[in-house]
């Protein structure tokens, strides 16, 4: 088994120490734990999503993520620990009723129309029937709402089920993947609309295998992979702050004058640059000392890490720790 | 994608839900005879047991007493005999004496497919995710299905009273109706019969997770099986005390005790292994068990 990550990677991890709930955290798992046999597709997740708030919750194809969503809406029993959604123990009705979810692709009865299977879930949920009609120019789907489900294309039966979630303004929107098999338009529109959710109050939990994506539109996000949570915490915390890329000649010269400002272990290279751990605002100091110390200065720009830079970097980390400990 | 066209909440909070068992159910209730209502399959089902009622209830009978051959299912029989069975009289047997095989099997079949297309189609999977508890969703399922199984036994009786009627009048026949207790009793055997079939199939459906097996190894339960081991159940004794808890004996046997099994051939299924009163029972206990197993199994497992 994995051994559990390093300081240096794990921040703000289940900051409920004690596992109480807060009255803002709309969802709270605690060592959420899923084993299918041998393998551990879930592994003592803790994670907590907070009230108004998009939390992304990221992590490569198999890490995790659906599975860990399914015990959160009380489709999947957890083999151990437990989560606590809306104030109630997950899969409880109360809860699930304040809950609108679209999990590993739509489900729906391919030979009713769009229109009539939102009618069906209304039924479930005990909304008028109108509901439908408004989830479907919700997601611009009116126009085909008539037309039967099995004829929709993959991106009209995802947005048919984040339709579907949306039904009755839940207290949160679970989305599994929301812009799979969405084109480019399709996508922008998505990410606009979980945008005006969580504007209007609602909380929004959303996974995603594509980091750039959320990255822009979520408030806080937790990292999966193999089952583990390797980190939770806001977006901007996780990408670090913006540091500064330095093209100067000579380069020897160049790295001598950066690390006496931002430390040995505070330049790396990256091609002929030259990325300095110094914030925007030292920009003049650093080109100052450079011009200073003899180093012709070509380029400063600042750079900011994705999310991608950011999820590699944890997972090559975790790969080394898994080295160590098995040595 | 519009995000301005409804209006987005102005509290943090959602009203209460009705999220009582009986709201629960009820509710299901309601979008489960709507799916089910728009359903082909459904229909097409149905549809097939009442061609069925028609062709073997009527339309062979009627050939064979116009032109005087006759089939495998009525060899020796008289030609005014022929006639009495397709008169209004005679509707209370009409109306059960296929239910026990090809009735039942076609609930059967209706019933896993309620079931079983779900998990498929992982319409379970978002009907789980909409509030209503599980146990309320699958009393929501049972209760439309008994809808349905119902529309079809009084639906079976319409036709049967259309075409007797019409019979008797083409062949200028005056009209004597059974008496309301007979009708009244096919009516309720009926049902049982056709109850306890879509049950089970609904219970093989969530068994399978799925309707192609649940409805193969149905039918070949229901139409083979069970025959074959009422056959060998006349040499082996434990055989033979197994075979009369089978629903297919208590469906036979309860049907068999109102329509009788004395014929020259009797219709096949029909049997008089059980008395009424033990079918009935057997019926119930299989009425009871088959729902409570199925909610059993799909408020306990996963849903992938």
């Amino acid at each position: 088994m994995a051994t559990r990550p390093g300081p240096a990677i794990v921040k703000d991890m289940n900051p409920n120490q004690d596992n109480q709930v807060s009255h803002d955290d709309v969802v709270q798992t605690h060592e959420l734990t899923k084993r299918y046999g041998d393998r551990l597709a879930a592994d003592r997740v803790s994670l907590t999503v907070r009230r108004g708030e998009v939390y992304g919750f990221l992590g490569p194809n198999g890490a995790g993520k659906t599975t860990t969503l399914r015990m959160i809406l009380g489709l999947v029993r957890p083999t151990s620990g437990s989560a606590v959604v809306l104030g109630q123990p997950a899969g409880r009705s109360e809860a699930i009723a304040r809950v609108g979810a679209l999990v590993e692709g739509p489900g729906f009865y391919p030979y009713l129309s769009g229109r009539d299977n939102l009618k069906v879930m209304a039924r479930y949920r005990a909304l008028p029937e109108s509901a439908a009609d408004q989830a479907l120019e919700r997601v611009d789907l009116a126009g085909r709402g008539d037309d039967r489900f099995k004829s929709y294309s993959l991106g009209m039966k995802q947005r048919l089920g984040v339709a579907s979630a949306l039904m009755g303004e839940p207290d949160l929107v679970v989305l599994d993947e929301p812009t799979n098999g969405l084109d480019p338009a399709g996508m922008v529109d998505m990410r606009k609309l979980i945008v005006d959710l969580a504007r209007g109050g609602q909380t929004v939990l959303l996974s995603s295998h594509l980091l750039d994506e959320v990255q822009d539109i979520c408030d806080r996000v937790g990292v999966i992979n193999n089952g583990e949570l390797l980190m939770e915490s806001t977006v901007s915390e996780l990408r670090g702050g913006a540091s500064l890329a330095v093209r100067g000649q000579p380069v020897d010269r160049a790295l001598a004058v950066a690390m006496g400002l931002a430390g040995d272990d505070g330049v790396h290279m990256d091609g002929d640059r030259m990325l300095v751990d110094l914030g925007p605002e030292q920009a003049p100091d650093l080109v100052r000392e450079l011009v200073a110390g003899g180093v012709a200065v070509h380029e400063v720009t600042t750079v900011e890490r994705t999310l991608e830079e950011v999820f590699f970097e944890m997972t090559r980390t975790e790969k080394s720790n898994e080295l160590e400990a098995t040595r | 994608m519009s995000t301005a066209t409804t209006g987005t909440p102005t509290t943090m909070t959602s009203p209460a839900r009705r999220t009582s068992p009986l709201a629960g159910s009820l509710a299901s209730t309601r979008a489960e005879l709507l799916r089910l209502r728009k359903w082909p399959a459904v229909w097409v089902t149905i549809g097939a047991w009442l061609a069925l009622t028609v062709m073997f209830g009527f339309l062979f009978n009627y050939v064979s007493y116009k032109t005087g051959d006759t089939s495998f299912s009525n060899e020796g029989v008289t030609a005014r005999s022929l006639l009495d069975d397709i008169l209004p009289a005679n509707v209370p047997h009409v109306l059960i004496q296929g239910m026990p095989m090809f009735g039942g099997a076609l609930m059967l079949v209706l019933g896993a497919l309620v079931a079983g297309n779900g998990y498929g189609w992982g319409t379970w999977k978002t009907v789980f995710t909409q509030g209503p508890a599980r146990p309320a969703v699958v009393t929501g399922s049972f209760a439309a299905l008994t809808v349905f199984v119902v529309t079809t036994v009084v639906a079976t009786l319409a036709l049967c009273f259309g075409l007797s009627l019409l019979v008797a009048g083409v062949e200028s026949q005056a009209v004597v109706w059974p008496s309301f207790s007979d009708t009244a009793e096919s009516l309720g055997a009926g049902f049982l019969v056709m109850e306890m079939w879509a049950l089970l199939g609904f219970l093989l459906g969530t068994v399978a997770r799925g309707p192609a097996l649940s409805v193969g190894l149905g039918l070949v339960w229901a139409l083979v099986v069970e025959n074959l081991l009422r056959g060998v159940g006349q040499l082996l004794g434990p055989v033979e005390a197994f075979t009369k808890i089978l629903p297919g004996t208590a469906g036979g046997s309860l049907v068999g005790s109102i329509v009788g099994t004395g014929g020259a051939d009797p219709t096949p299924g029909v049997l008089d292994t059980l008395s009424g009163g033990t079918a009935v029972i057997v019926l119930a206990v299989h009425l009871v068990l088959a729902p409570l197993l199925a909610g059993w199994l799909v408020t306990r497992r996963d849903v992938a």
